[in-house]
């Protein structure tokens, strides 16, 4: 078995993510190869070489790759992919982007955001809002595979000494263009990747009372979520929500203030390792799955957990 | 500009979807069905592209059983032209679904392709990106605002650390993210109208695509369920339960 991973990185560094996708390689077994497609991307293939478990990065540097515009890369994935048993990349919202194109120009039918390896060719999936969890089995040559990270545990980031090589293999599409981005700027750790978090529902109220939920992550060095009610108020901004249609997080401990807890939510964070719920109201379906359930009005009890910690 | 639209019937979202107690599949006998949301949003986007004179034509198809034809009547109701339906009682797996589609492109000839990023059945998140594949398009993902140009459309996506904007040449294919709109609700004078509006019927065969399964279910079953734990009674055990007990801070 052979298996290329995409590596998920900003040019300059190489994303956490790709460590957890490396573990689902890992996972299925093999000489495990991995695509840093980027331009100016030395420092990302740097690092990726250095990941536990690499035989080897191949390294395509090229201006067409600098924004991982999708028509562009899954064209270079599905060039390289084909001498290849497996395909790999994280369900990130860039490998969600990329990877169903790529297996589409190899005639393959992509399986999506696994939580499992079963075997080479049998995996486990969520489906319905992650209500249940199929067992699927691929019957074509190359398998190609997005990874959902909070699944898989992280191998090590350091210790490795692949080879990196350079590849030259522009695929320019010519029919994309990067326009610009708005990056929500903060110096506290992604939301998937931490390994805090503390979200905010509605109980909220406004944006403003997000700021005490900002001072206690300053304090654990937590990333900041909330819930889909919380965003569609308006209060914070759409990269926050964590929930189906949001971010997957799996911390090792989430704290959920002022949420109720709909299904929506539960089924981007019950994977936590330890979940703690502040919420006025007893009933709130979050304390069915909290470890710990604090039924207090979070306008006192979240100043005094800052206090305190 | 002629705007092509894929709708899908999936199961409600307001129903909860368990697993069979033998295992094979899951059981949806019986429950609601209705348009995949994000696919209403889709519809929604090619309707006021077509009121704000950008788009001329805006057509829905489905793929799936003789039933599917409901879901293409809403998207006439919300305000599409004419509908296709590719009829099958086949299992359709997202290349399939994106090899008829294509095919119906080569008919059609859109200048714009509108979708929803993925269904919330499957949840697999990938006709969009199979289609521009296929089709030779160039993508725009997640999108949460769409501005066609001359000969172009800007596309400004949902990413994990915030939005991305990409300007595509035409024609392209655009799947939608929650936020793009706000779908309306049909009118009762415009869901006896849809009734009226053509809705053409074909097959995979006639289409010449083998929409054959590639990954096969073995089992499907319920997620590990979590336990409620205790509860604390203030802020000075939650704390001391989490340094001393759980030991994660």
């Amino acid at each position: 078995m052979s298996i290329l991973v995409i590596a998920e990185h900003d040019n300059a560094s190489l994303k956490a993510a790709t460590l957890n996708t490396l573990a689902a390689a890992k996972a299925i077994g093999g000489d495990v190869h991995v695509l840093v497609a980027g331009s100016g991307c030395g420092a990302a293939a740097e690092a990726a070489a250095q990941a536990d478990g690499v035989a080897k990065v191949l390294v395509a540097d090229n201006a067409a790759y600098e924004y991982q515009l999708a028509e562009n890369v899954a064209a270079l994935v599905a060039d390289l992919g084909k001498d290849y048993t497996h395909v790999l990349a994280s369900a990130t919202s860039n490998g969600k982007n990329i990877m169903p194109r790529a297996a589409a120009l190899l005639d393959v039918q992509a399986i999506s955001d696994i939580i499992s390896v079963e075997s080479s060719d049998t995996f486990k999936r969520p489906i319905y809002a992650g209500n249940v969890i199929a067992t699927v089995q691929s019957s074509d040559a190359i398998k190609v595979i997005t990874v959902r990270g909070t699944a898989f545990d992280a191998v090590a980031a350091e210790g490795g000494s692949a080879a990196v090589e350079s590849i030259d293999n522009a695929q320019d599409a010519g029919v994309s263009s990067f326009v610009g981005e708005e990056l929500a700027k903060s110096d506290r750790p992604e939301l998937t990747a931490a390994k805090i978090v503390i979200s905010g529902g509605r109980g909220m109220q406004n944006g403003e009372n997000f700021e005490m939920l900002y001072k206690v992550a300053d304090k654990l060095g937590a990333a900041v979520g909330a819930s889909r009610a919380a965003v569609d108020a308006g209060f914070v901004p759409n990269d926050m929500q964590v929930g189906q249609t949001g971010k997957i997080v799996a911390p090792e401990l989430y704290i959920a203030v002022g949420i109720s807890g709909a299904i929506q939510h539960l089924a981007g964070m019950k994977d936590s390792k330890v979940i703690v719920a502040i919420n006025k109201d007893e009933e709130a379906p979050i304390f069915s799955v909290a470890d710990y359930g604090l039924v207090a009005d979070l306008f006192e009890a979240v100043p005094e957990l800052e206090s305190s910690i | 500009m002629k705007i092509l639209v894929a709708v899908k019937r999936v199961v409600d979202y307001n129903v909860k979807v368990r697993p069979k107690s033998d295992g094979t599949d899951v059981d949806i006998a019986n429950a609601k069905m209705s348009i995949n949301p994000f696919c209403e949003i889709a519809v929604e986007e090619a309707v006021r592209l077509k009121e704000k004179g950008v788009a001329t034509e805006v057509v829905a198809v489905s793929l799936g059983t003789k039933q599917s034809q409901e879901q293409i009547r809403t998207a006439m109701a919300l305000g599409a032209d004419r509908g296709i339906l590719v009829e099958t009682d086949a299992e359709l797996q997202p290349l399939a679904v994106a090899k008829c589609l294509n095919a119906i492109i080569a008919k059609e000839s859109p200048d714009l392709v509108i979708m929803g990023k993925q269904s919330i059945d499957g949840d697999n998140n990938q006709t969009g990106q199979m289609l521009g594949a296929l089709s030779n398009m160039p993508q725009g993902t997640f999108a949460s605002e769409v501005a066609v140009e001359d000969g172009t459309v800007n596309v400004t996506r949902e990413i994990d650390g915030g939005l991305q904007t990409v300007k595509l040449n035409l024609p392209a294919i655009v799947t939608t993210d929650l936020r793009l709109n706000e779908p309306r609700y049909a009118s009762l004078p415009n869901i006896m109208k849809a009734k009226k509006k053509p809705l053409d019927t074909t097959t995979p065969d006639e289409l010449g695509v083998d929409v054959a399964p590639r990954v096969q279910t073995l089992k499907v079953e319920p997620p590990a369920e979590r336990s409620a734990g205790i509860k604390v009674a203030d802020v000075a055990e939650l704390v001391e339960k989490l340094k001393n007990e759980a030991k994660v801070i």
